[in-house]
């Protein structure tokens, strides 16, 4: 390959002639083209059941009918093993960190979040997975993997059928979980647990 | 038994911010034209194309492959497009050698690109979702608290991280290639630079690049009259997983482990330290380097900020170097980037990488992941034919 990134193939080399009438012409770097979709979202059934609890304050999870991992939210599947997953487990709006992010940059549409603000994975009691949620009412520097949190909801009549409802997770004070039975390393501390009977 | 397959040719874009100069079809044709004359040939002697780039969003052309077939030279030739989110450059190039491991083609042209300049991608993998709170700031919010993991894991120094960063940046200025030349950076000024995605500070962050990589594979008979040394594929592997479930080890990844052990066993190295003599993974964030060093068997877990520590992976001096082209760290042309790495092993293989040529490389490993880590693409190139 050539050494010199700056000259160009052979084949390219050529030179390109632009017709008279346009050799005044300012030329055309780049044009800016917005787009923007507008679309319904349909959810399936087990993302309905989920949106739809989730406006009553209800947090639904579903139960692998392999081994009984809960899953949250729940998409009507188990994708370890592909297995349909019908059950759902009502779970408490309690749980703790895992693992977390503090970013500093901003985020276009949440023009609310003040910067820096911590994104977290957080591990609801009684389920097996994590999913995304703001940890605030604390100094970022604060936020610890396996801290203790409870969800800090909207009032009543801003909710909806959507994820914002829970505006963010605040620390219990209760004592942390310790880092090797949190966030993903749970699952194997239970597994270990059981198998000790 | 599998055809013998070889990289006969590479090309590159230079890696920079804007390629204003050329559109879509300019870049990749460019690359194109590069691995062609590498490999001293034509159009005609390639038989089919394989294109890769990381999602259509990206840029908000859909199907770009089809409107890219002429600049690509794939008019009534066998085009494919593959999808595997950032690790697609490796992804496709596996699949290019694939078509030749299997004999259906001899001479295969295999390309992956991206503008930057005209996308957003750090907003483009922040899509809202109803299910979802809409508060992951890009990659960089993804696998920050994966990092913080490995960080509690292994007790490692917390100037781990800058340490990778410098040197890749350092590694870059010995490539023409690379997009960023920080020829003034210092050290200190890496553990300065104000924290992103803490922890990750802005000088342990990919840049947003303009490129596109190409790759032209031939079978046996094709290597053997390549008037120039060619680089002959001695494994390659893909694996996936999905991105949560219960138990899922994020920082090191089960889908990272098999593939490497299957590319491994392929190319019969048993000791991958000592057996491969310089490495190319895929580095978006530093601490990814000593995460990966451990995932892929280049030393035990725990080890990996090690082998940075002890400078194992610079190019100069180290018995591992790694991203001796500056890697991802240095230029991110998103679906080019696993490519380059897959390229820039071959171009070791055949003693072409210029200033940043590890003398006598003989074996050489290329890696790309991509996803939120569950998708991965792997080979080992080197300069005796396989067995």
């Amino acid at each position: 390959m050539s050494a010199d990134p700056s000259v160009p193939p052979a084949a390219l080399s050529g030179e390109v002639r632009m017709p008279e009438k346009l050799a005044d012409v300012e030329p055309v770097r780049s044009v800016r083209t917005p787009i923007r979709l507008e679309y319904d979202f349909v959810p399936g059934e087990a993302s309905a059941g989920y949106l739809n609890a989730f406006a009553d304050r209800k947090i639904l999870g579903q139960r692998s009918p392999v081994d009984g991992a809960v899953l949250v939210p729940p998409r009507g599947v188990d994708p370890r093993h592909g297995a349909a997953t019908p059950e759902y487990v009502e779970l408490p709006d309690t749980g703790h960190v895992g693992g977390f992010c503090v970013t500093r940059l901003p985020i276009p549409g949440r023009d609310d979040l003040e910067i820096p603000y911590v994104s977290a994975w957080i591990h609801l009691d009684g389920a097996d997975i994590g999913f995304l949620g703001l940890v605030a009412g604390i100094a970022t520097s604060e936020v610890r993997m396996g801290m203790r949190v409870r969800a800090v909801w909207k009032p009543d009549e801003q909710l909806g059928r959507t994820a914002e409802n829970i505006l963010y997770w605040a620390p219990t004070g209760e004592p942390d979980i310790p880092v090797t039975a949190a966030g993903t390393n749970a699952w194997h501390a239970k597994q270990a647990a059981k198998e000790q009977g | 038994m599998a055809e013998r397959t070889a990289v006969l040719g590479v090309g590159q874009t230079k890696y920079q911010t804007t390629r204003g100069d050329v559109s879509l079809p300019g870049l990749v044709r460019e690359a194109a034209y590069r691995a062609l004359e590498d490999a001293e040939l034509g159009w005609d002697d390639i038989d089919a194309v394989v294109v890769g780039k990381a999602p259509d969003f990206f840029e908000g052309v859909m199907q770009p492959e089809l409107f890219l077939a002429e600049a690509l030279g794939a008019v009534g030739k066998p085009l494919l497009r593959v999808h595997t989110a950032g690790s697609v450059g490796g992804s496709t190039a596996v699949v290019a050698a694939s078509l030749v491991q299997a004999g259906v083609h001899r001479r295969v042209l295999t390309l992956g690109f991206e503008k930057q300049s005209e996308s957003n991608a750090t907003w483009a993998l922040s899509l809202p979702q109803p299910f979802s709170v809409s508060i992951n700031a890009g990659a960089g919010g993804y696998f920050s608290p994966i990092i913080r993991q490995y960080m509690a894991r292994t007790d490692a120094p917390e100037l781990i991280g800058c340490m990778v960063a410098f040197k890749d940046r350092q590694h870059a200025l010995r490539n023409p290639y690379a997009h960023l030349q920080q020829k003034e950076l210092t050290f200190d000024q890496v553990v300065e630079s104000p924290m992103l995605w803490e922890p990750i500070r802005f000088s342990e962050t990919c840049p947003s690049s303009d490129g596109a990589c190409a790759l032209v594979l031939g079978d046996e008979a094709a290597g053997d009259v390549s008037t120039k040394p060619v680089a002959w594929v001695h494994g390659t592997a893909l694996r996936s997983e999905a991105n949560n479930f219960p138990g899922r080890d994020e920082v090191n990844p089960r889908a990272s482990r098999d593939c490497a052990d299957d590319v491994f066993a392929q190319a019969g190295i048993t000791d991958r330290r000592a057996e491969i003599d310089v490495v190319e993974m895929y580095v978006p964030f530093s601490w990814y380097e000593p995460m990966w060093l451990e995932s892929l068997g280049f030393c035990e877990i725990g080890d990996g900020w090690k082998l940075v520590e002890q400078g194992a992976t610079h190019l100069d001096g180290g018995d591992l170097p790694v991203n001796c082209s500056g890697g991802v760290l240095s230029s991110n042309p998103i679906g080019a980037s696993g490519m380059i790495r897959f390229a820039e092993a071959a171009l070791q293989i055949r003693g072409m990488a210029g200033a940043h040529q590890v003398d006598g490389a003989r074996k050489a490993f290329g890696h790309a992941y991509g996803g939120g880590a569950q998708y991965y693409a792997m080979w080992i190139v080197g300069a005796d034919k396989p067995e």
